[in-house]
């Protein structure tokens, strides 16, 4: 747990540790990141909407090496992601499990897959319909950031919340 | 690819060197024992075959037999005798003088129906005597195979064992930028002539393999959203979905009988198991059943065991079962994280990617776990697979930004870059062609 791990804990500075992650490692855009949504991380989303969703409450958590332990951190951004989808129903949501490349490409997608089930496990436990939870893993196909060292795999080895189905 | 072959007409040992090659104990004097661990590449001489086409099918010749590390092709500027006449026996005394132990000879011509045939000899330079001669007839498109089965022939008669250059390798084709990968399945010449692509690169495609008949692959595709293995026909282009599972389906490989395809699905609870489908029967069999990671499953040549990885002692370490899945036994304890475990063709060893001290290794280890040996190590590499003779791996090294392919022997010391024009990963050698 670092200073992500610490960051995370706040919402509104998820939008930072994005752009961070897009600096330090000449990362291109983040796909469900807040910079990709053209926000400085402001809390100006409209509440109930996507960007909020990804902005204010924090789309993703992040794993330690070879793990798939929810940390306290992420239990506490995955507990937001609850309530905030037990209030707007309206929208499906697929869980996105990922690794870093520090490990083969066939282990990875297993790995990634445990993390997605984790993630959805844990917001099951708290209330979110068990139907509207889909996962998916790209093992370390998909990284964000793109650096070979510590400071990237520890933003790759990341469970992403995604709203699809969107009513709003 | 039945089609291709068939123009392919192999005429062995016809009017010449016949005598030669039946009444002489092979390798009587010229001899490359690859059992042994340190070998000297044998010096070998390979001038320009005689013909039109003759010089371009000679360098192929030469190239595949130089990459093996097992012959030393010499400089044609030191040859002294100029060959004018490829059936005719050599002057050993002139190759004699440049340490040439062994010479080849050949010429490239065009039939009336508008084949090629290509010949050669094979000539002990020490011993005073012609060692093989084989003709063989080809459409024009099989030119480079040509130059391939010749090399293999050459590599053959003179080690003892199959070659492996008439032979081709599916990967994956990468390109663009990291964290926007566009992935490609391809096939090409196991020297890396021949590219074609056979996926347009809007799905994440991996980990392709070949069947034993080599008309077919097997690999993972997200192009209906959910991950899922698939069967492709390479020549037709006809794709076809592997079972109808609710989770993903990963990491397949075909039994060597080719009749059934094993792989790992992924349970709900997110663990995987290792699951093997009949595809004429479409039953499958569910061999792991374990709250851990079981995947990269790989069958023996004989088809009665499976090797495989699982974290189920915490990380991932290499096990071996019965193909119906009884007496699952874990077979590396060494320091370290195990995975992508490959059955040698040959049945003696199983290679695999090992994970120590901030690097990845490419080693092998016999099928007991014991003996473990490590050929390569990286920063990032992966996914060794197996030359059809069991001699040579390719595997992928992440450097410079992407992966390219690499293949090294089972020595350790001739590893050598695979060429492609684009960053390359998942490498899967073909069996040997027909």
């Amino acid at each position: 747990m670092g200073r992500i791990a610490a960051l995370t804990r706040n919402p509104a500075m998820i939008a930072l540790v994005a752009a961070l992650a897009i600096t330090g490692c000449a990362s291109k855009k983040t796909p469900n990141s807040a910079a990709d949504l053209g926000l400085n991380g402001a809390g100006a989303a409209t509440p109930g909407s996507a960007q909020d969703f990804t902005v204010n409450i924090g789309d993703r958590i992040f794993f330690d090496t070879d793990s798939t332990s929810i940390r306290a951190d992420a239990q506490q951004t995955l507990s937001r992601q609850a309530q905030w989808l037990n209030k707007y129903k309206q929208y499906a949501i697929v869980v996105e499990g990922h690794a870093d490349e520090r490990g083969t490409r066939e282990y990875n997608l297993a790995l990634g897959a445990r993390r997605a089930a984790a993630t959805r496990d844990f917001l099951v436990s708290k209330g979110v319909a068990g139907g509207r939870l889909k996962t998916i893993s790209y093992g370390k196909e998909r990284p964000v950031a793109v650096c070979d060292d510590i400071s990237c795999w520890s933003q790759n080895r990341r469970a992403v919340t995604t709203l699809s189905g969107a009513g709003s | 690819m039945k089609s291709i072959l068939k123009p392919l007409l192999m005429v062995a040992a016809m009017a010449m060197g016949m005598n030669a090659v039946v009444t002489l104990p092979a390798r009587a004097t010229l001899e490359l024992n690859v059992n042994k661990g340190n070998v000297e590449p044998m010096p070998i001489a390979i001038p320009d075959f005689q013909g039109g086409l003759g010089a371009q099918i000679s360098e192929i010749v030469t190239a595949d037999l130089k990459r093996s590390g097992l012959f030393a092709p010499i400089d044609k500027a030191a040859f002294v005798e100029k060959i004018t006449n490829p059936d005719a026996a050599p002057r050993y005394e002139d190759w004699k003088v440049i340490n040439a132990q062994a010479l080849v000879t050949g010429s490239v011509s065009k039939e009336a129906d508008g084949r090629i045939r290509a010949q050669y000899r094979l000539w002990d330079i020490f011993g005073n005597t012609q060692l093989a001669g084989e003709q063989f007839f080809a459409n024009d498109a099989n030119q480079r195979r040509v130059a391939h089965i010749i090399a293999d022939a050459i590599y053959e008669k003179i080690t003892g064992e199959k070659g492996y250059f008439d032979t081709r390798v599916v990967f994956i084709d990468e390109s663009g930028a990291k964290n926007a990968r566009k992935k490609r399945l391809a096939i090409m010449d196991q020297d890396g002539a021949n590219v074609r692509y056979l996926s347009d690169g809007r799905s994440i495609v991996l980990t392709p393999r070949f069947s034993p008949n080599r008309q077919e692959i097997t690999y993972m595709s997200y192009e209906s959203g959910q991950p899922r293995v698939y069967l492709l026909q390479i020549e037709t282009g006809q794709r076809e979905l592997v079972g109808n599972f609710p989770g993903m389906t990963f990491a397949p490989r075909f039994s060597p009988d080719g009749q059934k395809v094993i792989m790992s699905l992924l349970r709900d609870d997110g663990n995987s198991n290792i699951f093997a489908m009949d595809l004429r029967s479409r039953s499958t069999t569910r061999l792991t059943n374990s709250t851990a990671i079981d995947t990269s499953p790989s069958y023996s040549p004989d088809g009665s065991k499976v090797v495989f990885t699982s974290d189920r002692g915490g990380r991932a370490q290499i096990y071996v079962m019965g193909a119906d899945g009884s007496g699952q036994t874990r077979i590396s304890f060494g320091d370290g994280v195990y995975s992508t475990p490959v059955w040698s063709p040959r049945g003696d060893l199983i290679a695999f990617t090992k994970q120590t001290g901030g690097e990845f290794q490419i080693g092998v280890m016999k099928t007991d776990g014991s003996g473990e040996r490590i050929l390569s190590s990286g920063f990032q590499q992966e996914g060794p697979t197996w030359a059809p003779n069991g001699r040579v791996l390719m595997f992928f090294r992440d450097s410079n930004g992407g992966p390219k392919l690499v293949s090294v022997d089972l020595t350790g010391r001739n590893e050598q870059p695979i060429p492609t024009a684009n960053f390359a990963s998942d490498p899967a050698w073909s069996p040997l062609l027909e």
